[in-house]
């Protein structure tokens, strides 16, 4: 490449090292060591990633990764209809559409998720129409139900944009293909519309997996103060205990475990769909 | 051939939004036919193939296939496949999979599916790419892997939309050949769409000369070529030069201000006619042995022949012929009367 367009890159280059290669060495670092009680003594030790072998840590662990998991689950089955849908749309309304989508993005995301306290709580505007209709009142808020319906509220954006980038990028040839050749309705989908918008239904996936897995902000809002996920654990580490070292280490934790999660599902697409150039997804990885 | 009717359609008309796409269209499709549907592009003809291959319904009008409704089976269901004007070959299988995609549709075992691909990809020389990506081929194996993924289903009829198109020259050819070769061991019907003329004459049986909606002629290419219709039949296929006249009586008629004999019957006396004459059968003789003449405007060397443009005062004729003439000469011009055709007049 040009060396003058090169050029260019080096204050982003230098703008990541700070703010992203050094901070997450620094994790790595301080994950590793311990305070000896003197100020700029330390030494290494892998005790805090043994404290975290503890099952309590293990269970926000899983924990957290079933409400991801099932919040990201729920993303997908709602979002692919919604992206398929509004592909379908004339051109001048998908764009309406898609605003619609993102329009809820513009506002702050905590009022969003407070929003969410004042439908769920138990004199709540949900739990009065529902006394209204003679039922209730039922207890939804500070549940795995309040969390993960926080969570897909906010993170179903991510899954859509994707998902419906990808169904656009499908010739439509291909779905008059199928049916030419037997496929009936579910057929086309299974054979032909899955496997080719997969790179879309992976970077989606992807884009909720992440946030859902390590937020603190829904957890904290929608489940009170007794739930707590991985994110919060984190950040009680840090700002209520102070104990930076073991913080540390499960974030580090956190991260390798994200990793795996992204890689495993790489080798699923992998398996799934030999695709050539038929849209790889929207990340570079 | 087996004259058995397979498809008829009866008075198909379709609209998009306002615009009428086809205006009434009466078709019948034999058995074992190679019928051509040519036409400029925007004259209905991919509309029509995309209404007998389920992928658009028409506004009025009727399908029979085998004397039943057409209309009430869903695409996928026809005994009907198509070649695809792009090949919509799906990306994300490999040639294999993609010849298999139609049988593996129909349940049938494994090994059934084995014998058939194997023998489709014998026929078009894709054996050892059997395990390749799409995106390795070139244009002219995707074309064939279209085709034979179409016919590996044995269906009663193939449809062809403009599948040559995106081929170039020899490569396409070479495909006209191959397809009707195929077209003839297969014994399917095949329905091809297309806006070249030549490959039109080249392969049908039938040639259905469609333009802004309507039939315009239904016939052999021989026919099609030596007795078109209409003007605009006359000038889609091949070079025409086309004259005023006026038909005198049965078997005479008058352009250029002189009296031919021709063979064509059944006009009224003194009917304004169209007459159209090939270039090839057009012959420069002397000026004083021409039935009429003009002065040569202007030679090109085409090949095989020289293209002459001979001006009779201000209208052009266009003469192919083996010999030369010289540009600015006076040249006289005959024409046989089995080569003079008459139509009724065009707009």
């Amino acid at each position: 490449m040009n060396e003058n367009i090169k050029r260019f890159s080096y204050p982003y280059i230098v703008w990541i090292s700070i703010v992203i290669v050094i901070p997450v060495l620094l994790i790595f670092l301080y994950s590793f060591i311990q305070s000896t009680g003197e100020p700029v003594v330390f030494r290494f030790t892998l005790q805090n990633y043994r404290d975290f072998l503890d099952p309590i840590f293990l269970n926000v662990l899983w924990h957290s990764f079933i409400i991801a998991a099932i919040s990201t689950a729920i993303c997908l089955l709602l979002g692919y209809p919604v992206a398929w849908v509004v592909s379908r749309l004339k051109p001048h309304r998908q764009s309406s559409a898609l605003m619609l989508f993102i329009l809820p993005m513009w506002i702050n995301m905590l009022l969003r998720t407070y929003a969410w306290i004042t439908i769920l709580s138990r004199q709540g505007i949900l739990n009065k129409i529902l006394a209204r209709l003679g039922m209730g009142p039922f207890h939804m808020m500070y549940t795995d139900f309040s969390v993960s319906l926080g969570m897909v509220y906010n993170f179903l954006p991510f899954m859509i944009l994707p998902i419906y980038t990808s169904i656009l990028k499908v010739d439509g040839h291909l779905i008059d293909a199928a049916r030419d050749l037997g496929a009936s309705g579910s057929h086309v989908f299974r054979k032909v519309m899955l496997p080719l918008t997969m790179p879309g239904i992976i970077t989606g996936v992807t884009m909720v997996f992440l946030p859902a897995m390590s937020t603190f902000v829904i957890p904290q809002l929608l489940g009170g103060g007794q739930y707590i996920m991985i994110g919060n654990l984190i950040e009680r580490q840090f700002l209520l205990t102070g104990d930076w070292h073991f913080g540390s280490a499960i974030s580090v934790v956190l991260m390798a475990f994200i990793l795996l999660s992204v890689w495993a599902m790489k080798r699923f697409d992998g398996g799934g769909s030999q695709a050539g150039t038929a849209g790889k997804g929207a990340l570079p990885w | 051939m087996a004259n058995e009717v397979l498809i008829e359609i009866k008075d198909l008309t379709r609209e998009f939004d306002g615009d009428i796409v086809l205006k009434g269209i009466d078709l019948i499709i034999h058995k074992n036919e190679f019928v051509t549907l040519l036409g400029p592009s925007g004259c209905g003809k991919t509309t029509l193939l995309r209404i007998i291959g389920g992928f658009d319904d028409p506004t009025s009008g009727s399908v029979l296939f085998d004397g039943m409704d057409l209309l009430k089976v869903p695409a996928y269901r026809r005994e009907i496949n198509t070649v695809f004007q792009k090949y919509a070959i799906f990306p994300h299988l490999n040639v294999y999979d993609n010849i298999a995609f139609g049988l593996r549709m129909k349940n049938l075992p494994e090994s059934v599916v084995e014998e058939k691909v194997r023998r489709m990809l014998k026929m078009i020389r894709l054996e050892k790419q059997a395990k390749r990506n799409i995106d390795a081929l070139s244009g002219g194996q995707q074309q064939r892997i279209a085709i034979a993924r179409a016919l590996v289903n044995q269906p009663k009829v193939l449809l062809l939309d403009e599948p040559l198109g995106a081929l170039d020259l020899k490569l396409r050819q070479e495909m006209q050949y191959e397809l009707k070769e195929m077209q003839r061991e297969s014994g399917i019907t095949f329905v091809f769409v297309t806006h070249d003329q030549e490959e039109a004459l080249t392969m049908s049986d039938t040639i259905v000369v469609l333009n802004d909606g309507l039939i315009q002629q239904i016939g052999s290419p021989v026919d099609i070529y030596n007795e078109p219709r209409n003007r605009f039949v006359a000038n889609f296929i091949g070079e025409s030069n086309i004259a005023r006249g006026k038909m005198l009586k049965d078997r005479r008629v008058e352009f250029e201000g002189h009296v031919f004999d021709c063979v064509d019957r059944g006009f009224n006396e003194d009917e304004e006619v169209d007459v159209v004459i090939r270039p090839e059968d057009l012959k420069i003789v002397s000026s004083g042995e021409g039935a009429f003449k003009g002065f040569v405007d202007a030679v090109i060397f085409k090949g095989v022949h020289y293209e002459i443009i001979v001006m009779v005062e201000d209208r052009e004729y266009v003469i192919h012929s083996t010999q030369n003439a010289n540009v600015g000469e006076l040249v006289g011009m005959v024409v046989a009367p089995s080569d003079i055709h008459v139509m009724e007049l065009g707009v």
